[in-house]
């Protein structure tokens, strides 16, 4: 077969391409694990997959990238997460 | 197949160039949990060119070709062609392209593939619009939409892509929605399985082109599926099965939502709202669907 010299821009997987996406946030996801029932609905519709999916099916939230959009608190059937006002007093 | 059940393995990285809220990503990870990490990616202009962030990075761990915006399934035919010279036929080829890159125009290079039978998968993300070039029309765009393009909103009805698809009569089509990982994953494992040319098309309700707010992606999918608005089928070997609620709704066992409860919480629908209700264009839009059922009904059922 004959092979030709190929020159192309080429673009390498990383974490962060477009930096820390965590930093577009107005609001955040609050997970409270008590309530959690391990369905795992926000795991697989989170459009960022910054909803970490642990060993156990637990969840946690990657904070340096979620754009906290929402969509985890409202396809969550028991309320385990909200969403408060990013930098909000405690 | 429970959501459980889908695989840990993730191909998207976080942290890309995508709006909050986005359906393009949120059904591209199930996408890539079905196929696995032995794919080539093509992808043309439209949102997910942008998506896959800036060079030298990428959010994708996959291997992606981006072509141009007519060319989908002229590049992934090509792609298909080299593999299969180099024996690497485990691989598999998809397109993945936006509703304008597949219903206008990339649907020439779409036909030729298919008629040639082209072993891959064509998967349209139909977020019935031009998202990535600012909210145009496209001819995925239902009828009375507002779009950058369309005013006053959308004056023509869209197109039947599925039926065009069909009449190819290619070994597998189907239709889905972001708001059904598992109808997706089954639909995109099943495409995975057979050979020859297979299109998947998703339902995709993208938060600043349809002007709701960003946490209702999945609500707007499940809306469009229950009011009728958008069917979940599959097309096997010549044969159309209807899935889910749309199985219920085409054998008459349960009734479609009314189409205002998808298109008030839509600002591209607010002029048939406000400043008065419009109607007569809402009676448009429910006849359009009901005909379209009709349709269904006597060639499906
Ligand atoms: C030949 C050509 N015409 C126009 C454009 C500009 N353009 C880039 S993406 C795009 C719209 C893509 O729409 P769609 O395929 O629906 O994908 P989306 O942006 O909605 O994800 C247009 C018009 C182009 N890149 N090439
Ligand atoms: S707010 Fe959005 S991006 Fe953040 S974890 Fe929830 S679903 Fe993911
Ligand atoms: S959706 Fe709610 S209950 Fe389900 S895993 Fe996520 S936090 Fe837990
Ligand atoms: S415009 Fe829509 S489809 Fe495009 S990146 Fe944003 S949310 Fe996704
Ligand atoms: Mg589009």
């Amino acid at each position: 077969m004959k092979k030709y010299k190929i020159s192309t821009t080429i673009s390498y997987p990383v974490k962060g391409a477009m930096g820390r996406t965590g930093n577009w946030r107005v609001f955040k996801p609050i997970l409270d694990k008590e309530k959690c029932v391990k369905c795992l609905r926000c795991w697989i519709y989170c459009p960022e997959a910054t909803i970490i999916r642990n060993n156990d099916d637990t969840v946690d939230i990657d904070f340096e990238y979620c754009k906290g959009c929402g969509i985890c608190a409202n396809v969550c059937k028991v309320k385990a997460i909200i969403m408060e006002r990013e930098g909000k007093k405690k | 197949m429970a959501i459980k059940d889908l695989p840990r393995e993730e191909c998207y990285i976080p942290g890309s160039a995508a709006c909050p809220g986005c359906p393009a990503t949120m059904a591209m990870r199930t996408v890539f949990k079905a196929i696995g990490k032995n794919m080539v990616m093509i992808v043309p202009a439209c949102c997910t060119a942008v998506i896959e962030s800036l060079h030298p990075n990428t959010s994708f761990d996959i291997p992606t070709m981006n072509i141009a915006f007519e060319a989908a399934a002229a590049g992934a035919s090509g792609v298909e062609a080299g593999l299969r010279k180099q024996g690497k036929t485990d691989t598999t080829v998809v397109a993945w392209a936006g509703d304008g890159g597949t219903y206008d125009i990339g649907i020439q290079a779409l036909s030729g593939a298919l008629e040639r039978q082209t072993n891959f998968i064509y998967i349209c993300y139909n977020n019935e619009i031009y998202s990535n070039t600012g909210i145009q029309r496209s001819g995925a765009t239902p009828y009375a939409a507002w779009t950058t393009t369309t005013v006053g909103g959308k004056t023509e009805f869209r197109k039947e892509m599925g039926e065009i698809i069909m009449s190819h009569h290619i070994p597998y089509a189907a239709q889905t929605c972001v708001s059904y990982p598992e109808d997706l994953y089954n639909k995109v494992k099943k495409a995975k399985s057979i050979k020859g040319s297979k299109y998947i098309e998703i339902m995709a309700p993208c938060p600043p082109g349809w002007r709701f707010g960003m946490e209702r992606t999945v609500e707007m999918g499940t809306m469009a599926v229950e009011t009728g608005a958008w069917a979940l089928y599959e097309y096997e070997n010549e044969v159309v099965t209807f899935n889910g609620k749309s199985k219920l709704i085409l054998e008459g066992k349960i009734k479609r939502k009314p189409i205002e409860d998808w298109i008030k919480y839509q600002g591209r629908f607010r002029h048939l709202f406000i400043p008065k209700k419009d109607v007569e264009k809402i009676k448009a839009i429910e006849n359009h669907i009901d005909q379209k059922w009709e349709r269904y009904r006597k060639c499906y059922l």
